[in-house]
């Protein structure tokens, strides 16, 4: 087992150096370099020259890359092209907003779409198991910006409760950041949870068949018993995946989201990055969001072996 | 016996209700009694309906199915009427269950101690330290190893005998009036089902407890049963005690249940089919093969499986390749069909050697040897017709096509004893027996000179396995082609083969023609197969465990050693010092056949 483990340490670090030289590549290709960026198409030579000086760009490639992963490891990111302020402090700010919303999501819907995962899976074919699986559907099968501004429509310009924009200054309570991002909040809740709910089910509903679990009913088990104990511990491994890839989405996937409340989350951060051709910044959050992606399907994978009694015990 | 029932099952009807189809009838009327301390057997093929006769007790069906009418009574309950709660109640604690495959029916996740114990918890039968205590003393009383350590183990670190005997702990547990033993020893070697029919005999007799036991197999039932109902297609075709069944049958069917139980393997039963065939020249060599699995590079596996394996084999012969499972009997399948090349050693076809693996063999020896799988139903593509199935090797090895391949498909479905009407069906469309011909067909389409079949009997019930039997017979007589043909039952290979190769723990310990391997000398690891093979007769289980070889033979496992005997811990007549430290060479018997003993053959004589 602990081979099986550190070897898919390893493939994870392995693809975050790989994505890293994928990153830096790409920039290199490009035409152009930072220096042309910043002073525009009306910059002289000299200068240019000088600020290719400043920045580094006329050293070795190698060199280049390996300053550039010293950045990222120490946190010196570098200036923004736009902005002038620091990368580093922008994308603090920003990581700050995106984990915030993003962990109150996740509390909110991982407990939930497991209870409500193992009700239907408890009671297949009832009328709640079918309210849950066509309601889950339906939040699948809709874009999440549609759930948004439907929910907008209702909540906030209907009835008036929750503002549609989502601004924070940085200094408000806690209880008021709450309120001012319930829509947010709410829109990602829906979303993540049909997913999660749908997979609980059908991993719990796939074990429901084998003959152990027929056993347990012919032993006098409790169904609850049945589910939670014999099924659930056998179907963990796909349900973790999920919630690991739900997790990542909730960094990176939600521009749109962040987009249609104003919320100045990370993944808009990237997409301003991009609008304003400031390759440093895209490199440095193109970078967070793959890391995430490997270390949470990482601990998944790490989870799944862990939760394999083959190989935590071998022969 | 004048007690009253512990359980009754009074004109039972189970009917299967298919999705927008009439209900069809499973169970038509079934009534019979069990009295404490009474093994009541149910006996049929499959699809006889006993299994979920036997589940009534429970008052389960199986998905798809449900009573009809009549009535289940279990301690003056009647099972079927009972709501979920109270059928929970009663299971596990009144009324256990067994199923054949306890490697399926453990909770891959969960340690064994947790499962034996976890009903009575629930029920609240009794205290965990009491449960753990009950649960030690089965253990003891199963003969399990290491009894205080076994159940923090989880199912996977236990062997499959070992298995079975826990879920009887399991079923025990509560001490339930009424145990439902379905097929537990049908998935077991010879002699690893003598150590759970044993066992399970014990405990029942020491418990007091009363019995259903399902199976088909009218040899176990024999030796566990003392009243036994025969059961055809959900009706009682005949019931009464164990002797009376056994020894004086009255219907027609029990009679052919009984011609089906093959003949226990005696030499002087078997007609010499020795052909002495000097100058036939040999189908198959196979010379000091070596292989295993594991490793990066196929030449130095790190586990080795066969360890210098040679036999031979002439046109038109059958060879039976017998053993316990792990012995490599279907390693050695796979390396002559190339499919696990061999780390070293040759395989000869037709005196020309094949290439180790089947990646770089041509077509033409790729058509040669063909392998029947043991399972027809993973085998088959069950998006495809059997007309598609067996055409195939017709339209790859031969570019027949079209009609001629119509007409040749129905040529061999008809070689196989299947109607022509079946082409245009799919596999799970057909019986299990009809699917093993299916499978035996493709096979023959390629039109080979050797057929590899591993274990192609062993998934089918005693009655279609002997047509299936009767068929390769027939196919061997009648086309010419030569059968390497492996099977843990010794009958079975016996009643078809012209030698015999007995592999254990990965090396060949006896060869020659089954006269040969069937009478004295004998190797001490086929007298204890031999002896293993269940007689239909009361009282033979325990006359067969009073003999020393088998006493010994049936305690210990297979171990793989690289030093000495790998017989060793397992024999009754061991010399230390030398079984131990040096493995035997295979040497001529007196007989003329080859034996792997340190004994002179008189020692192996008896």
């Amino acid at each position: 087992m602990w081979i099986m483990a550190a070897r898919r340490i390893l493939i994870g670090i392995f693809l975050i150096w790989a994505v890293s030289a994928f990153i830096f590549l790409i920039t290199q290709i490009l035409p152009g370099d930072a220096a042309e960026l910043i002073l525009g198409q009306t910059a002289t030579d000299a200068s240019l020259e000088a600020l290719r000086e400043k920045l580094g760009l006329n050293q070795a490639w190698y060199t280049q890359y390996l300053n550039w992963i010293y950045g990222l490891v120490t946190g010196d990111l570098g200036v923004s092209v736009a902005g002038g302020s620091t990368i580093a402090d922008l994308i603090k700010f920003r990581i700050g907003n995106t984990l915030f919303v993003g962990g109150i999501v996740a509390v909110i819907s991982i407990p939930l779409s497991l209870s409500l995962g193992l009700t239907a899976a408890m009671m297949p074919g009832s009328m709640i198991d079918r309210v849950i699986t066509a309601t889950t559907l339906g939040l699948i099968a809709v874009p999440d910006f549609f759930v948004a501004i439907f929910l907008i429509l209702i909540l906030a310009v209907g009835l008036g409760w929750f503002p549609s924009v989502s601004y924070l200054r940085g200094n408000e309570g806690f209880l008021k950041s709450l309120y001012v991002l319930t829509l947010p909040i709410f829109t990602l809740v829906l979303v993540v949870s049909a997913q999660m709910t749908r997979m609980t089910r059908a991993g719990i509903l796939n074990v429901m068949s084998s003959p152990y679990i027929e056993m347990a009913i012919l032993k006098g088990i409790p169904r609850r018993t049945i589910i939670l104990r014999h099924a659930l511990l056998n179907s963990i491994g796909p349900i973790i995946n999920v919630i690991a890839l739900n997790l990542a989405y909730l960094v990176s996937g939600v521009v749109i989201m962040e987009t249609i409340f104003a919320y100045p989350g990370l993944a808009k951060l990237m997409v301003d990055g991009v609008q304003t051709r400031d390759i440093p910044l895209v490199q440095a959050c193109g970078m967070i969001f793959c890391t995430t992606f490997v270390v949470l399907i990482l601990i998944a994978d790490l989870a799944t072996i862990v939760s394999n009694p083959r190989l935590r015990h071998p022969k | 016996m004048k007690a009253k029932p512990i359980f009754q099952c009074r004109d039972l009807k189970i009917e299967a209700r298919p999705w927008a189809q009439e209900p069809i009838e499973i169970v038509k009327g079934i009534s019979f009694n069990v009295f404490p301390g009474q093994v009541v057997a149910l006996i049929g093929e499959s699809g006889s309906g006993k299994t979920t006769i036997s589940l009534a007790a429970l008052g389960y069906t199986k998905p798809g199915l449900h009573f009809s009418s009549g009535e289940a009574i279990l301690l003056e309950k009647d099972m079927i009427n009972l709501d979920y709660e109270e059928k929970r109640l009663m299971r596990g604690e009144h009324v256990a269950y067994l199923a054949q495959s306890a490697a399926a029916t453990f909770n891959p996740s969960l340690t064994i101690g947790e499962q034996v114990i976890e009903s009575a918890l629930l029920h609240g039968a009794l205290s965990k330290e009491t449960a753990e205590k009950r649960a030690i003393e089965l253990y003891l009383a199963l003969e399990l190893p290491q009894p205080y350590m076994i159940g923090k183990l989880y199912p996977h670190q236990v062997s499959g005998g070992q298995l079975q005997r826990l879920m009887a702990a399991m079923a025990l547990v509560e001490k339930p009036s009424l145990l439902v033993l379905d097929e537990p020893t049908t998935a077991l070697d010879v002699t690893t089902q003598i150590e759970v029919l044993k066992a399970i005999k014990k405990v029942i007799r020491e418990e007091k407890s009363a019995a259903i036991y399902v199976t088909h197999d009218l040899s176990v039932v024999a030796q566990i049963a003392d009243h036994v109902v025969v059961l055809y297609d959900g009706v009682i075709k005949e019931q009464g005690t164990v002797e009376e069944i056994i020894n004086n049958p009255k219907h027609s069917y029990t009679n052919k249940l009984m011609a089906a139980v093959r003949p226990t393997p005696k030499a002087n039963l078997i007609e010499q089919s020795v052909l002495e065939s000097e100058h036939s020249n040999s189908a198959l060599v196979v010379k000091n093969i070596s292989a295993g699995y594991g490793g990066t590079n196929k030449r130095t596996p790190t586990k080795l499986v066969l360890h210098d394996v040679s036999f031979s084999l002439n046109h038109g012969e059958v060879v039976g390749i017998i053993g316990e499972s792990g012995c490599g009997k279907s390693t050695l399948a796979r390396v002559i069909s190339g499919l696990l090349p061999a780390s070293s050693g040759q395989i000869l076809l037709n005196e020309k050697e094949l290439h180790p693996s089947v990646k770089n063999r041509s077509l033409n020896e790729l058509q040669l040897v063909q392998f029947i799988f043991q399972m027809a139903d993973t085998a088959l593509n069950p998006r495809q017709t059997i007309g598609e199935i067996i055409g195939r090797p017709l339209t790859f090895y031969h570019g027949v096509k079209g009609k001629k391949r119509d007409e040749e498909v129905r040529e061999i479905m008809r070689l196989v004893e299947l109607p022509d009407a079946f082409m245009n069906r799919r596999p799970t469309e057909i019986s299990g027996g009809q699917k093993q011909r299916v499978n035996l067909a493709r096979g023959l389409a390629a039109k080979p000179t050797l057929l590899l079949c591993d274990e192609v009997t062993s998934a089918l019930d005693t009655i279609v396995g002997a047509n299936v039997i009767s068929l390769l017979k027939k196919l061997g007589e009648e086309t010419g082609i030569s059968f390497v043909f492996i099977s843990h039952d010794l009958s079975t290979v016996s009643s078809f083969a012209d030698k015999i190769v007995v592999l254990y723990a990965g090396r060949l310990v006896e060869q020659g023609t089954v006269q040969e391997i069937l009478s004295p000398p004998f190797h001490p690891y086929t007298k204890l197969l031999i002896n293993s093979v269940p007689e239909l007769r009361v009282g033979w289980l325990e006359e067969t465990l009073k003999k020393q070889s088998t006493e010994v033979g049936i305690s210990g496992t297979v171990e793989m050693t690289d030093v000495g005997c790998p017989f060793y811990n397992r024999c009754h007549i061991k010399i230390e010092g030398l079984c131990n430290t040096t493995s035997a060479p295979l040497t001529s018997s007196l007989s003329g056949h080859e034996i792997a003993c340190h004994h002179l053959d008189m020692a192996l004589l008896e």
